[in-house]
């Protein structure tokens, strides 16, 4: 991708001064999408510990204090430090060249949001090196367990400050750009989908990363300076935590997945060669879901002890989600329906996602009926949940956006038959490693368990072995990625033979500045 | 001659499914590992997992439906196989159906599960109530207006359990772990079948969630908060559980063990217990010997303090501190029994006080100042915490 932009005769500084002090969209986007890949394999590592301790009933690799640090910084090295800023990272390729802008619209805040992020980092990872240890109360960093917790989990807190306002500047740079710099004749209604759902996602974004900002400070001064906010000895309450955690945390969830539903909406008609079908369903089905998503927070909560009629509400609420996500689906089967399809590695990697996000879409509507949740909650059928719409749902979709779009962001096509090995062993170690996972929750397995009884054995043993598996096969992404930046065969401009859209205009690779006078869309 | 071959075929043959079954069995062992909900004994877990069974059938065939088309399509209409694209996107008539008829499934299902809730937040009118606790890691059991209370540990011995790599304490592999590793405790709670037992959940500490599958109750537990929840066990028999709210570092090692028995036996085990404690109390009142009382604290900070200060004595750096050569061990006698009787606020040092009898406390203070090398040759008799607590 860096290599891409030099082969032109743009002005721009060489060496690391570029990638300090860039305002250039394309770098950033580079930038963005390096950072996630890095963090994707940091968080990947502390997966597969966890997956080694689990490997075998009893404890062999590591303690539990230790474990427990795993999954906890497992889950935010991947959600904050991967799937987010690979998003952003997409959105900053992509968006100026799907609307047919310059460039961002405040290039410098562009900068700004991205380097924020090695030390946000640094914080976060750090902590591991601090007394007693990095935050060791899982991601969700519930009081009192981490108000318990040694200065790993102060890191935490000031690691999520500084991705806050990292995500909070690049949202609203999003929202700028796509409301004030479309090409002339670019209504919002004939937005390509991927710039709908991140217009969405940014007003999320907007909405939700400041509540999570507001309830760590919380937990903070809690922490050192004598409130009482999660104290019941002091007046508080430990629930109202968990209120306000997850007021963020499920418009998150969708934070996390409209993006990647934005991606498998350019990638499907592209390689059927059909128009999506339902483009106006899909934008309002988006737009739907993320409002809905604002009053679904306590389904995470049921065990808590919430009055009868609270559980009644959320759980309607969060079926109702089930509607416009449906929608969707459906929309998607849909386009491909008498198109005339070709499977190229993006495709792949779309239809994947479509079928096992659909998986777990199911999951998360058995979920929301709250006295089967009771006996889901916390338990591996949650896990095997959110990993099917984590993994198969968003990062199966980044994977399919990178195939996508490399060709045209670096001029080189991908080696296609290794990109075929990377989706399959991906969907099927994906699958070795989580399905089992549905049983074992059923069968009465906990989540967040260092050792388990023996009757969980088998299903550990076939998770385990998958994951490595899958761990092992994103080696094989990362040197198709670099492969393909370093040469290949020279990608066309259009690169698909269905492809439509702006950014199909330009040559393949981009040059470093593009649309400097706005084309002109009817 | 013909029939011979034939007997050996069928040998042969009998051979070879035996051993696939057996692999089968050993490996995916329906019986012994469930793929499903475990098997329900009281009322409402039965209704539990039929709603589940239900809404799990629902999804499966919606599932198929939906992708059945999308196969159809992804093996007739491709591009290979010479298929033209058609060019429609968009029909108003299907996109209403498929948003009303969801909708229509959703309510269906959300029909079945109010009615259950229902019936699950209805915790009027209960013939005995027990109040559980949660502590950094075990469990309180108080039988309300019985007179009976206790504490429930883990009892799979450290040795099966094994110890870590990547450790302090260096690694040492498992031994054979018994068939209820990790799902069994020093002491069950036990409950009478057939009457409804409401049950009242707190912890002392963090969050904890107190959770038996086959009753079908998971709740959490909240500190300074009661929540409530019930069941009608409706067969003898002993059902396991677990935390299932992540408390900790010993969070996977509390385990749940529930002994349901006949009203008869239930009874008779409530007076045996009394008797017990009343044992427990009157032993407040003698004089200890010192090895008596190393002997009993042993038993107790192994039982009680180990899974936080380490049976060596050396806690985990960091976390947990030291008793081997700790300054409160050593010095003062009183500040080492005011810390272990009141706690410390804000840490994972909780007050052991209102937890323990007089002679564990007792004891558990004598070990900490005489083993691990902290030779303070101080003795504490259970009297003299029995005077402190007034
Ligand atoms: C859940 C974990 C946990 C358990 C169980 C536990 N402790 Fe502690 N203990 C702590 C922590 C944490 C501290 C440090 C408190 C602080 O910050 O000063 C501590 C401190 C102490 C100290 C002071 C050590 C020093 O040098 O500062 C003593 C003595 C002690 N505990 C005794 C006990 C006894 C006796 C028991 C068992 C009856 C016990 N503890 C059980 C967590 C625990
Ligand atoms: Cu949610
Ligand atoms: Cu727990």
């Amino acid at each position: 991708m860096a290599t891409a932009a030099t082969a032109h005769h743009d002005e721009h500084p060489y060496g690391i001064m570029r990638w300090l002090c860039t305002t250039n969209h394309k770098d950033i986007g580079t930038l963005y999408l390096w950072f996630a890949f890095i963090m994707f394999f940091v968080g990947g590592a502390m997966a597969m510990v966890i997956r080694a301790e689990l490997f075998q009933p009893g404890l062999q690799v590591v303690d539990p204090h230790f474990f427990n640090q795993m999954t906890t910084l497992h889950a935010l090295v991947m959600i904050f430090g991967a799937v987010m800023p690979a998003f952003v990272g997409l959105a900053n390729w992509q968006i100026p060249m799907m609307i047919g802008a310059p460039d961002m619209a405040l290039p410098r805040l562009n900068n700004w949001s991205f380097w924020l992020l090695p030390f946000a980092a640094t914080l976060l990872l750090g902590g591991l090196f601090a007394p007693g240890g990095g935050p060791a109360a899982g991601w969700t960093i519930y009081p009192p367990l981490s108000v318990q917790g040694g200065m790993g989990t102060d890191f935490t807190i000031l690691a999520i400050h500084t991705l806050g306002i990292s995500s909070v500047l690049g949202a609203l740079n999003i929202i700028a750009t796509i409301l004030n710099m479309r090409a002339p004749g670019l209504t919002l209604m004939k937005m390509p989908l991927f710039v709908w759902t991140w217009l969405i996602t940014a007003y999320l974004l907007l909405a939700v990363m400041p509540v999570l900002a507001g309830v760590v400070t919380m937990l903070l001064t809690d922490r050192h300076f004598g409130t009482h906010f999660f104290d019941p000895a002091g007046g508080g309450d430990p629930v109202l935590f968990q209120h306000v955690f997850w007021f963020f945390g499920h418009p998150e969830v969708y934070i996390l997945i409209l993006p990647a539903f934005g991606v498998i909406s350019q990638i499907l008609p592209t390689f059927s060669r059909k128009p999506l079908f339902g483009y106006d369903s899909m934008v309002y089905a988006t737009g739907s879901i993320a409002f809905l998503s604002f009053v679904v927070w306590a389904h995470h909560m049921f065990t808590v002890g919430l009055p009868t009629a609270g559980e009644l509400f959320f759980m309607y609420m969060t079926m109702l989600i089930a509607v416009p996500t449906g929608v969707k689906v459906f929309n998607w089967v849909s386009t491909m329906w008498r198109g005339s399809m070709t499977f190229e590695t993006p495709m792949l990697f779309a239809i994947g996602f479509v079928f096992l996000f659909t998986i777990g879409g199911l999951s998360g509507l058995m979920l929301a009926i709250v006295p089967a949740d009771f006996q889901y909650h916390d338990t591996y059928f949650v896990v095997a949940h959110f990993h099917y719409v984590l993994f198969s749902g968003s990062i199966m979709a980044i994977m399919g956006a990178v195939y996508y779009w490399l060709p045209k962001w670096t001029g080189n096509m991908y080696n296609e038959a290794q990109g075929k090995w990377h989706f399959w062993l991906t969907a099927i170690f994906f699958n070795i490693t989580f399905f089992p996972q549905h049983f074992l929750g059923l069968a009465g397995m906990p989540r967040r368990i260092p050792d388990y009884a023996l009757q969980f054995t088998e299903f550990n043993v076939w998770s385990s072995i998958g994951a490595f598996g899958l761990g092992l096969t994103q080696l094989l992404f990362l040197y198709i990625v670099v492969r393909t930046i370093r040469g290949g065969k020279k990608a066309t401009d259009r690169v698909w033979e269905g492809a439509h859209g702006l950014e199909w205009t330009l040559p393949s690779p981009p040059p470093y500045h593009t649309f400097a006078t706005p084309p002109k869309v009817d | 001659m013909f029939m011979l071959r034939l007997a050996k075929l069928r040998h042969a043959l009998l051979r070879v499914t035996s051993a696939v079954s057996l692999f089968f069995v050993s490996t995916l062992a329906f019986a012994e590992y469930g793929f499903n909900l475990q098997p329900p004994v009281t009322p409402i877990a039965r209704e539990i997992l039929n709603l589940h069974n239900a809404i799990m059938i629902v999804c499966a065939v919606i599932f198929v439906i939906v992708f059945g088309a999308m196969f159809y399509a992804v093996f007739a209409h491709r591009k290979s196989r010479g298929h033209k694209a058609s060019d429609f996107d968009e029909s108003t008539k299907v996109e209403i159906v498929w948003t009303v008829v969801p909708f229509l499934i959703l309510v269906g299902m959300a029909i079945p599960s109010t009615a259950t809730l229902l019936k699950m937040d209805d915790v009027t009118e209960s013939d005995l109530t027990i109040k559980i606790t949660g502590y950094q890691w075990k469990w309180h059991y108080e039988y309300m207006d019985k007179g009976v209370s206790f504490f429930s540990v883990l009892a799979t011995p450290r040795d099966e359990i094994g110890r870590p790599m990547f450790s302090s304490t260096g690694f040492k592999a498992g031994d054979a772990k018994n068939a209820n590793y990790l799902l069994q405790v020093d002491k069950p709670l036990v409950l009478p079948v057939d009457q409804k037992i409401r049950f009242l959940v707190t912890t002392n500490d963090v969050l904890h969630a107190w959770w038996v599958p086959q009753i079908g109750i998971k709740k959490d537990g909240i500190p300074g908060f009661i929540n409530q929840m019930w069941a009608r066990i409706e067969q003898p028999g002993t059902y396991r559980g677990q935390c299932a709210e992540l408390c900790g570092k010993d969070h996977g090692f509390m385990p749940i063990v529930l002994d349901a028995v006949s009203e008869q036996d239930f009874n008779a085990w409530l007076e045996q217990e009394k008797a017990m404690m009343a044992a427990a109390a009157a032993g407040a009142d003698r004089e200890w010997a010192k090895a008596e009382l190393l002997e009993k604290g042993k038993e107790t900070y192994d039982k009680v303090c180990a899974s936080c200060h380490q049976p060596n004595g050396q806690g985990i750096a960091g976390v947990f501190p030291a008793i081997a050569g700790s300054k409160v061990a050593t010095g003062p006698l009183d500040e080492h029994l005011h810390l272990v009787m009141a706690g410390k606020p804000g840490t994972a040092m909780q007050a052991f006080g209102p937890q323990l009898d007089d002679v564990a406390l007792a004891a558990v203070i004598t070990y900490q100042r005489n083993a691990f090398g902290n030779n303070t040759g101080d003795l504490v008799q259970p009297s003299r915490i029995k005077a402190l607590r007034k």
